[in-house]
């Protein structure tokens, strides 16, 4: 049997049945990760050790197992983890251990996960192809010569690898959900303020959320049943309205399901679009009752994110200064020096970036101008969702225009890379959930579409997403690991 | 149009060091970027009120009652000069 193609609930009724230990199933993830990190780079980090001995502990503990007991897990570096070096794949902090350990993650922890390591991204999050990354870039399962996406390119890539049974991201303009999409695996962004963002290393606060990268949709419900919550650390943070439930094989009969006119039609590579269409034709085929919907404002949603997003992050990044963690460098005997050669010398040049256009819109004689005008435009953006969600219940539209590109092929000019996430941006702008769910296959390459519904409603999606899994019944993985069957 | 004056300023402000051919890259990148948001400034929104927060929480708040913090030692672990249980910094004011 080929225990990487195994899914965490499989797994999970396979272990509690005692077919299976946690020690057996943690040696097939690192030993896929010996395999073939050193090709994908997905992992930033291995404790392997560490992932060992909390296997055995769970194994020796068979009686009274916890609910996620035995899981191999992988967790993006943006997460802050007590004694583990978190980096947010930066020079900044090459060195950094968090002293303490994110909400999440801490929930994860307890709920018995085994952590199989941290995961490549984007510099501090920014970014759509890893590629960013002051460490180096993660390649895609699928094709070593394309990028995973990103920002979350590295536990996406771990999950279709075969380097992890599921995985932990970020998501802030689409960072879990456009990897998933070029990876070929489920990514969902929580409805903001469902995930405590306590312990996640800032970007731009107003969207950040974590949410699980998964091999199904059943998978990302059982994880975010021990994600969501409250958390006093997190004032942002809230109670999930429901208890999360894991999603039944039923059809998607009576979802009224509203497809995003504007992001389905020409501006789609072909190949996906054909793809998407195709999805649209199961779905309905499923029960779905399909209709056209319209957001009159989108294309002001990236516009006003690329001011909205760099200007929270030209404040949360101000916090690395060289003084209380983190590179330093310069002159000891002149301050404002010191930060300009630790900042220069920490950042990276896409960090740097968003920096000077986050504090050029903030800047005297501008705000008004940019920073205004985009969080006006955010309200366009938030009322053109509830009125498009007025006759249905969920929309849906492409995860991304493309499948994944090559490595170096945005690098050279941002606004490319930036419109990767056109489909994605606008729903961290009105906070609402979405999930991305492979559809199928475009030339070899894995493609995504993206279900989005209404504020605290991840029941509906996720049991939609699942019935629409059934309904696409889409089951490729990765040549990594058909190579294990 | 970005500058390398408009760019030295903003790097300025966010204490980064541009200079040499960094500032023909970036003045010529924001003004791409920029030309791109400026689609903004397009609309009317005289009457729209701005989103800050899109859950709708407010203020939130808690009993102010005390409890352990960061030991001394813990906060000041990953400092990279410390000092008499102190961050050290080069001179902030003029001797």
């Amino acid at each position: 049997m080929n225990l990487l193609r195994l899914t965490a609930v499989e797994a999970l009724k396979k272990m509690g049945r005692g077919e299976l230990t946690s020690a057996d199933l943690t040696e097939a993830y690192l030993a896929q990760i010996g395999r073939h990190d050193s090709d994908v780079f997905a992992y930033l980090k291995v404790t392997g050790e560490s992932a060992r001995a909390r296997a055995a502990q769970v194994d020796a503990g068979a009686g009274d197992r916890a609910p996620l007991a035995g899981l191999p897990t992988a967790i993006k570096d943006v997460l802050c983890t007590r004694g583990v070096t978190t980096t947010c794949a930066s020079k900044m902090l090459e060195n950094y251990n968090p002293i303490y350990t994110a909400t999440c993650v801490e929930r994860l922890e307890q709920a018995g996960i085994v952590t199989l390591g941290k995961t490549n991204m984007d510099e501090f999050a920014m970014g759509s192809s890893t590629e960013n990354s002051a460490y180096g870039p993660t390649r895609n399962p699928w094709d070593l010569e394309r990028v995973p996406g990103g920002s979350s390119g590295g536990s996406a890539a771990a999950v279709a690898a075969g380097e992890a049974i599921w995985a932990l991201g970020s998501d802030t303009g689409g960072s879990i959900r456009q990897p998933a999409s070029l990876c070929g695996v489920v990514g969902l962004k929580p409805t903001y303020g469902s995930v405590s963002r306590y312990g996640l290393i800032a970007f731009a606060s107003s969207f950040d959320q974590v949410g699980p990268i998964t091999k199904k949709v059943k998978d990302a419900a059982l994880l975010m049943q021990f994600l969501v919550g409250k958390d006093p650390c997190d004032s942002t943070s809230v109670d999930h309205p429901d208890k999360i439930d894991l999603p039944i094989d039923r059809d998607l009969s009576g979802v009224r399901i509203g497809v995003v006119k504007e992001l389905a039609g020409e501006g789609n590579d072909p190949a996906v679009k054909a793809v998407f269409d195709q999805a649209v034709k199961a779905l309905e085929s499923a029960g779905a009752v399909i209709s056209q919907a319209s957001l009159p404002h989108i294309e002001y949603a990236l516009p006003a994110y690329y001011i909205l997003a760099p200007a929270e992050a030209s404040a949360n990044l101000a916090r690395f200064d060289g003084v209380r963690y983190g590179l330093r460098a310069g002159s000891a005997s002149d301050v404002t020096q010191m930060y300009e050669e630790t900042r220069s010398l920490g950042f990276g040049e896409e960090v740097k970036r968003r920096i000077m256009l986050g504090t050029y819109a903030l800047s005297s004689g501008y705000y008004d101008a940019y920073y205004g005008q985009a969080q006006k435009v955010r309200t366009l953006i938030v009322k053109d969702f509830e009125a498009a969600m007025n006759d249905v219940d969920l929309l849906l539209s492409p995860t991304s225009a493309t499948t994944a590109f090559k490595l170096g092929e945005r690098t050279a000019d941002p606004l490319a890379m930036y419109l990767s996430d056109i489909c994605t941006i606008p729903v961290n702008l009105s906070g609402l959930p979405g999930i991305s769910i492979p559809a199928g296959l475009a030339d070899g390459l894995p493609v995504g579409i993206q279900l989005i519904g209404k504020a605290f409603t991840e029941n509906h999606l996720l049991q939609s997403a699942h019935s629409a899994e059934l309904a696409l019944g889409f089951d490729r993985v990765s040549p990594l690991i058909e190579g294990q069957d | 149009m970005v500058t390398h004056e408009d760019v030295k300023y903003v790097a300025k402000l966010a204490r980064l060091k541009v200079a040499g051919e960094e500032l023909d890259r970036f003045a010529g990148q924001l003004s791409t970027i920029l030309n791109h948001v400026d689609k903004l400034s397009e609309l009317d929104l005289s009457d729209v009120e701005p989103t800050t927060h899109v859950i709708g929480l407010s203020n939130v708040f808690r009993e102010d009652e005390p409890r352990p913090s960061v030991e001394r030692e813990e906060a000041l672990a990953n400092g990279p000069e410390v000092e008499s249980g102190a961050f050290r910094v080069p001179p902030i004011l003029e001797a």
